[in-house]
């Protein structure tokens, strides 16, 4: 299974990644290792096999409708890299 | 017995000092923080020691056990591995993304330990992110193996393993995804446990793959290991896949008699990939176990190829999405230059991550993305299916399984740089067991080359006690477990 | 642009915040108007090895919502992740729900000027809030606040059946009361908590085949969901017409300059790899639990509009207004509850006429109205029973209107009783027919209309207590009978 350059590119994009060239290149061949073990998975036949997403619980645990949190703000924002009026501050959002 | 000897002995043997008074947690941590001290410059088992933190701690321990002497565990130390978050300890998973987070909130694991008294000696040495079988991916360098420094002690807890196989504390936390207790309990001479997916809440522990992963221990001894797993057992309101099973401790009827135990010993696992010397020690354990009266099995694993691939589709697919959060917006770390939001998020994460993290994120965005999601993802998971059921049926036959842990022992550091996917294929006897969210441990079974090998029991589902029972009985009548490394029998105390 | 020639084609997704204390995966508080991240926990913000876990309260709306709009509810449904990177998302990814929502299918009557329709619903999802942007007094960067991540919503998803504008509004308009009708959702769209997106498309008229769609974004107002698809239709008209092709995008609607713009995103379509959410199961709903749920639920407004038609014989209309909210439902039937012997017409309209028009002059809620149910319906009794007459219960609710006071207190304090002995109504009119003779003439003579001159000057002498009918009765004969 060939993983190609733009293959990289593209998943690097949508995972926010910025890569070196060197990078891309050296990812590209443990990708398509990756892959090739993926590829494995095809020969078996999986027809009516129910996916296990979860090995535990098989019914989700709901929580009473209860307010249990307290304002933390200063001590959440004590580790925050900009802050400013207690908002986060990122570069402007465009829309 | 002296100060030495006591540091050596492990949990138990502590904890009935401390009852007797003989010691105290503060003479006791000062001890274990002077051996680290020796230690570290070589084996680089821990991210983060703050000996004044701990100190402190253990002086409120002895106050806990003054006011209640039914504390029977406060003051006994413990390496916590750096993936649990603790509230003012510097928490990185290993990774320069978090080289400056101090946790805001302590994590279950954390929190349930501190509750008994528990001192932490300091913050384990990991895999970033837990993504490794080597610690040799750690941003903070990497952790040698105590038995022999030119090799790895396994990972991702390899500091974890390495600081309780080189007597810096009597035991440790860890967390194990595709075999990171496991693995590195094998290759440093020491047990180690996974329990059951759901046993220990996963709240506070930072996620790589949240179907897989849970938190499990090190520690010197199956006893240890029963004893602790209790502690932090039990279902989180916090955790929506932590189950509430109070009616299976961990810790019951360790003495045991485990005559007529069946043993399954799958047929796939003793082949070819499977190193002679490793092989040997493996079966000389199982025949340990059939003197003492158990049954050996043959069973039958045929999914067993299919873990790997499937794991390596799950596991990044889930990693990648867990860790988009690591942005550089509310916490970690942030580039320094970047013009607008797309440069900030691609050079934080390009900075922040090292390279196996990154190739995992590439490949779980991959599997998940549009038109390769059904192939991949979809079909990993009914393959997952396939492998759970495998052990289903082979609980039928049997009541526990023993095979071995890793196809080899521990290999010299930088082996696989050059082909890091290779070092993938060492995880088969483990990652199976992920995948079922089966309940597992490894013991000391003995030595090939000089470097330790161990012996993996794998329970039915919730059976944690049974496998611990087996295990007990094992070290009641070897003594494998007691052996220690040379190079660090000087340290002092 | 000759509009006959095309058809239009509407679909609508609507975000109800649900009206629950703590948010969906978290503990915190979803309470309104706090000071920026004050209400963000460290679930809400995403901090490493934090874990979401649902809010009982938000499911059990679900499924109202559910029963509510006879959908059906899944037994069981799937939390799945949405993956994309934006600053008002902290994890990366919104916990929702993607393959299997919990409730599917299910439908809404809507009234407009061409009659009754049905629209179906695809579905409706939970799902998890993002936070705030905020771009003033920030140089060049953007404040975040995350208060509002992890706000419990329920996205609700029509078919494409709309075929009109006034078709969207009416839905937008009756999903919004009756979201409210059952409790789920404060519909409170200044603030956020009912926000429609319009997807909108155009195909010539008799085309099987949908035309490309553009989806337009955080309507909320009904006058902006009308005003932006209106603009949307001739933009996608005129566009085809033109000979362009309409390309499928999201839009923004600018109130200021009363058009739809398009987001400007950077790069191609996302790829949210939608995925189960590993941590966590799947959300099981028993039999048991939905009939619980069922035994609590008001009566729906459909059902009582069509209760009142058939069993209280009121009319579509007056049944209409009465069934519009769930406040004139209760007003009406509490005052049928305290109205003893009022007929259900009765009641109708003093609620629909008298009722409303003083609620609309003081600019008033139904549920601040200064005559309750037990008073209205003290008056009614006395209508009813002839202690007073209409005119005089027009007086009397005025009366309580401004001051309060109960009927029969009122009509004894005031005097207000209707004047029904025929003794002394006879008194009043001999003295009148006495007094004006030239007008008992004109009348004898056939001037039909000098009989209300009599009548006026009846009521007059009696402040307008005179029983109507009583004095009608008694006039046409001592006039007639001379």
């Amino acid at each position: 299974m060939r993983f190609t350059e733009e293959d990289v590119r593209r998943v690097a994009r949508l995972s926010r990644l910025a890569l070196e060239p060197k990078e891309i290149e050296g990812f590209q061949q443990d990708l398509s290792q990756i892959l090739d073990l993926a590829q494995k998975l095809q020969a078996i036949d999986t027809t009516n096999v129910e996916p296990l997403a979860h090995p535990g619980s098989s019914s989700v645990f709901l929580r009473p409708d209860v307010v249990t949190e307290t304002d933390q703000r200063e001590a959440f924002q004590a580790v925050a890299p900009e802050v400013d009026r207690g908002l986060y501050l990122v570069p402007r959002v465009v829309e | 017995m002296n100060l030495s000897d006591l540091l050596n002995q492990g949990v138990t043997a502590l904890s009935a000092a401390l009852g007797r008074r003989e010691v105290s947690a503060v003479e006791i941590a000062t001890a274990y923080l002077d051996r680290i001290e020796q230690a570290q410059p070589e084996l680089n088992a821990f991210i983060t020691v703050d000996r004044e933190h701990t100190l402190r701690d253990a002086l409120t321990a002895d106050s806990m056990r003054a006011a209640s002497p039914t504390q029977s565990l406060a003051g006994i130390p413990i390496a916590q591995k750096d993936v649990f978050c603790a509230k003012g300890w510097r928490t990185t998973a290993g990774s320069h993304m978090l080289e400056n987070f101090i946790a805001p909130y302590d994590s279950a694991v954390v929190q349930q330990l501190n509750k008994q008294g528990f001192v932490t000696l300091g913050r384990a040495n990991m895999d970033e992110f837990a993504m490794g079988s080597s610690n040799e991916n750690s941003y903070f360098g990497p952790v040698k193996n105590p038995w022999d420094l030119g090799r790895v002690p396994g990972g991702s807890s390899g500091g974890s393993a390495a600081a309780v196989a080189a007597g810096l504390a009597p035991a440790a936390t860890g967390t194990d995804t595709g075999g990171s207790i496991r693995q590195p309990a094998a290759w440093c001479g020491i047990s180690g446990i996974k329990p059951t997916y759901g046993r220990v809440s996963r709240f506070g522990m930072i996620a790589y793959a949240s179907s897989l992963d849970q938190a499990g221990m090190f520690a010197r001894s199956a006893q240890d290991l029963a004893i602790l797993m209790d502690v932090i057992s039990g279902h989180d309101p916090r955790d929506a896949t932590s189950v509430d099973r109070k009616d299976s401790p961990c810790a019951k009827e360790l003495d045991k008699d485990i005559r007529g135990l069946r043993v399954g010993i799958p047929k796939q696992w003793f082949g070819e990939g499977l190193s002679a010397g490793v092989k040997v020690v493996v079966e000389s354990a199982i025949q340990e176990l059939v003197m003492m009266g158990c049954e050996c099995v043959e069973i039958d694993l045929p999914m067993s190829e299919q873990a790997i691939p499937a794991y390596y589709v799950i596991a990044p697919a889930e990693a990648s999405s867990n860790l988009s959060r690591f942005d550089g917006v509310r916490f970690g770390h942030r580039a320094a230059q970047y013009k607008d939001l797309a440069e900030l998020y691609e050079r934080s994460r390009g900075e922040g991550f090292g390279p196996e993290v990154k190739r995992r994120i590439l490949m779980g965005s991959y599997v998940l993305s549009h038109g390769y999601y059904d192939a991949y993802y979809l079909q990993a998971q009914r393959v997952r299916r396939l492998i759970a059921n495998d052990f289903e049926r082979a609980f039928t036959l049997c009541d526990v399984i023993a095979g071995p842990v890793a196809p080899t022992t521990a290999f010299p550091l930088g082996s696989f740089g050059a082909d890091p996917v290779q070092m993938y294929l060492a995880d088969l006897y483990t990652i199976p067991v992920n995948l079922a969210g089966l309940p597992a441990l490894s013991i000391p079974a003995g030595f090939d080359a000089g470097m330790p090998v161990g012996l993996q029991l794998i329970g039915p589902w919730w059976q944690e006690a049974r496998l611990l029972q087996t295990a007990h009985a094992f070290q009641t009548t070897t003594d494998w477990h007691t052996k220690r490394p040379a190079l660090y029998s000087g340290l002092k105390p | 642009m000759t509009r006959a020639n095309w058809e239009v084609v509407i679909g609508l997704e609507t975000h109800a915040q649900l009206s629950t204390q703590s948010k969906i995966f978290s503990g915190a508080s979803v309470a309104f108007g706090a000071e920026p991240n004050t209400q963000a926990c460290a679930v809400d913000l995403g901090l490493p090895g934090v874990l979401p876990v649902p809010n009982h309260a938000a499911v059990e709306r679900a499924i109202r919502f559910g029963l509510a709009v006879g959908a059906h509810i899944a037994p069981v449904s799937i939390f799945a992740r949405k993956n994309y990177f934006y600053p008002d998302l902290p994890k990366g990814y919104q916990i929702s729900q993607m393959e299997i929502p919990v409730v599917q299918g299910g439908s809404l009557r809507i009234q407009t000027k061409a009659g009754e329709k049905i629209v179906n619903l695809t579905r409706a999802h939970l799902e998890e809030d993002a936070g705030k942007s905020l771009h003033e007094d920030f140089q060049g960067q953007s404040g975040i606040d995350l208060n509002r991540a992890g706000t419990p919503l329920l996205e609700i998803v029509t078919e494409p059946e709309m075929r009109s504008s006034e078709e969207a509004v009416a839905y937008a308009r009756a999903l919004h009361a009756l979201v409210r009708w059952i409790e789920i959702c404060d519909g409170n769209m200044q603030e956020g908590s009912f926000r429609c997106d319009a997807n909108v498309s155009v195909r010539p008229v008799g085309q099987k085949e949908f035309g490309t769609r553009c989806e337009i974004k955080n309507l909320n107002s009904f006058r902006f969901l009308e005003r932006a698809i209106e603009f949307e239709i001739k933009r996608q008209i005129e566009l085809i017409e033109e000979g362009g092709q309409v390309v499928q995008e999201t839009r923004l609607f600018d109130p200021d300059r009363d058009e739809t713009r398009s987001m400007r995103s950077k790069e191609d379509a996302h790829d949210y790899r939608y995925f189960p959410d590993p941590d966590l199961p799947p959300l099981c709903i028993s039999e048991e639990w939905i009939a619980e749920v069922a035994s609590g639920m008001p009566e729906l407004p459909e059902a009582r509009r069509q209760r009142y038609m058939n069993e209280l014989g009121l009319t579509e209309y007056d049944a209409g207004l009465l069934t519009a909210t769930r406040e004139a439902g209760e007003y009406f039937e509490a005052l049928r509850g305290a109205a003893k012997g009022a007929d259900a017409k009765l009641c109708a309209n003093w609620v629909n006429g008298e009722l409303s028009a003083a609620i609309n002059r003081a600019g008033l809620e139904l549920a601040d109205a200064k005559v309750n149910p037990t008073q209205l319906a003290g008056l009614l009794v006395r209508l009813t029973d002839g202690t007073i007459s209409g005119k005089i219960a027009k007086e009397l609710f005025e009366i309580m209107w401004s001051e309060g006071g109960e009927a029969d207190a009122l009509i004894e304090s005031r005097g207000l009783q209707q004047i029904s002995d025929t003794g002394a109504l006879e008194g009043v009119l001999k003295e009148l027919i006495a007094k004006h003779p030239e007008q008992v003439e004109e009348y004898r003579g056939g001037k039909e209309k000098v009989f209300g001159f009599f009548v006026g000057q009846a009521m007059k002498a009696t402040q307008g207590k005179a029983n109507p009918a009583q004095l009608n009765a008694l006039l046409k004969a001592l006039l007639l009978g001379g």
